[in-house]
């Protein structure tokens, strides 16, 4: 009776994987169709046999990475710094907010609420144009600043909510402890609640590296003005959007995969 | 996520892309040419669809939010002539032509330099004017600097429009200079304006006109233009018909002396500062 059972789930399990396995295929092959048709109605001319010069050419031993590769290291660089940038705004902001102290409670508000209800772009262009003549930052700096900037709002409200979730009994017990305030964040909270914070957190590294294509529109050569640049001398409109969508893929998806075994060895430590 | 999933994902991207590239494949087959030309269809339409980007005083905004312009006064003669009403697109320039590929409009009328490069994707009519690359440099940045040669150091930025001629010029004249690019006509300025860059490099007259508006902070280095361009209409490619008619259209409104009128109004007088500011 419950040997049939199993047997039956197995089969049934196994149906249904492989039903799944033919509508993914089938949504495959439909969207594929839609792109093939569509080219098609365009006239476009497929040039792919073009792209592989502006990732990378190897010549004479010599490994000369192309523009696309070049702003794909900016892009990282900027994203890598944002990263930093973002954690340590984020965190001090949630603290803030969390502190019984009027001032800065007040200013952690003001920002927050300037920063999540204004665009990001014109947050970049008034750092860039504004901001950064009178304090003579450079453009690439003025760049991460305003991204991480506005990534630390949102990942601030991130920590904010994970602190609070934690109990308050944990607060009263180190404080019975003789800890003080850092104490409680740095050996109580904070090893509680950043698991519960990693995941929403790993969202915001993504969207950091998403936004982060903002900065072309400032002449910073990141791999989405080193897109654009190429398509302004060359046309390969359709090829190069796709190179750089899917570079972006490549990084987006190995930053969720690291973040989520980081997350996981993270929890297993404590 | 785990392992297996972001594999899934990843072949999916990479099934979608090469579902994409066997359209290259395909693609090698002639595509029949187009049933009608474009003539045809505006006509049938009753409107002509012109896209154009916004660069003094080729086209630009008045007052009333009206568009006007040299570029604005061609195109509408040219829909008047054919009996049909005029519908403005504004594109940013850098993707312009993927725009008119794409069917967007049916017509570039923006002052758009006649390029090999450009010509292997669209067609263009014959030149109907011509127009020449400035520079514009700061007095803060760029003190005492008389010559190309002096711009033409890594030490140098340079302010240009992405996809436009003068980013072209400026990797041909000026090969060592740092180049910053913007997709449009403001941002390039203020870079100029804040001393971040150098120089601009622009088709005149708005290097001019800048060195008139703000002659504190900005100077003209060179007293010609460095270059000449034949300016040109593009359409898409395989439309012989329509192609002929702008040619001939061109023809005529020269012999009558029109578009060479209209040219001196934008070009070399200042009436129509009181429309826009």
């Amino acid at each position: 009776m419950f040997k049939n059972n199993s047997i039956n789930q197995c089969a049934q399990k196994r149906r249904l994987f492989f039903g799944d396995l033919f509508l993914f295929i089938l949504l495959l092959a439909v969207g594929s169709f839609f792109l093939y048709q569509g080219t098609e109605k365009l006239g476009y001319n497929w040039q792919w046999f073009r792209i592989p010069d502006f990732i990378f050419t190897y010549s004479n031993h010599e490994f000369i990475s192309g523009p696309l590769l070049k702003g794909l290291l900016v892009t990282l660089k900027i994203t890598g710094l944002g990263f930093v940038l973002t954690f340590i705004i984020g965190l001090g902001t949630a603290i803030l907010r969390l502190s019984d102290s009027f001032v800065g409670n007040s200013i952690a508000r003001l920002y927050l609420e300037i920063v999540r209800n204004t665009p990001l772009l014109i947050q970049l262009f008034f750092i860039y144009f504004v901001v950064s003549p009178i304090l003579n930052i450079s453009g690439f700096w003025s760049a991460v600043i305003a991204l991480s900037l506005f990534e630390g709002a949102y990942a601030s409200e991130i920590f904010r909510s994970g602190i609070t979730s934690i109990d308050k009994g944990q607060w009263e017990a180190a404080f019975s402890l003789g800890g003080n305030t850092k104490f409680a964040y740095m050996n109580v909270i904070l090893p509680q609640a950043i698991p519960r914070i990693a995941p929403p957190l790993a969202g915001q590294a993504i969207a950091l590296v998403k936004d982060s294509a903002l900065v072309s529109t400032v002449a910073i050569y990141d791999l989405t003005m080193q897109g654009q640049s190429i398509i302004s001398e060359t046309f390969l409109t359709f090829e190069i959007w796709f190179t750089v969508a899917a570079a972006y893929l490549v990084v987006t998806l190995l930053l969720s995969w690291t973040l989520d075994r980081l997350a996981e060895s993270f929890k297993s430590a404590w | 996520m785990t392992l297996w999933r972001t594999i899934n994902t990843g072949l999916a991207a990479v099934i979608l892309i090469i579902g994409v590239s066997t359209a290259v494949w395909a693609g090698n087959v002639r595509q029949n040419l187009a049933q009608e030309s474009t003539l045809e269809t505006i006509q049938k339409n009753q409107t002509l669809r012109v896209g154009f980007s916004t660069f003094k005083p080729w086209a630009m905004k008045d007052k009333n939010g009206d568009f006007i312009g040299f570029e604005i006064d061609v195109a509408k003669r040219l829909a008047e002539d054919m009996g049909v009403k005029i519908r403005f697109i504004p594109t940013k320039w850098d993707g312009i032509i993927p725009a008119l590929l794409t069917g967007k409009f049916d017509i570039i009328i923006g002052g758009m330099g006649i390029t090999p490069k450009r010509n292997l994707k669209v067609n263009f009519s014959d030149p109907y004017e011509f127009t020449g690359m400035s520079i514009i440099a700061s007095k803060s940045a760029a003190s005492g600097k008389k010559s190309l040669a002096d711009f033409n150091n890594p030490a140098t930025n340079v302010s240009v429009r992405l996809g436009t001629t003068a980013e072209k010029a400026a990797q041909n004249f000026l090969p060592k200079a740092t180049l910053l690019k913007f997709s449009d006509e403001a941002a390039s300025i203020q870079e100029l304006l804040n001393g971040r860059v150098a120089c601009l490099i622009a088709s005149n007259p708005l290097p001019s006109n800048l060195a008139q508006k703000y002659p504190e902070k900005l100077y003209l280095p060179l007293k010609d233009d460095f270059t000449k361009e034949p300016i040109g209409f593009a359409i898409r490619k395989s439309d012989p018909d329509f192609l002929n008619y702008l040619n001939n259209w061109i023809k005529v409104t020269n012999s009558e002396g029109w578009l060479e009128s209209r040219f001196n109004y934008w070009f070399k007088t200042a009436q129509w500062e009181s429309l826009v500011e």
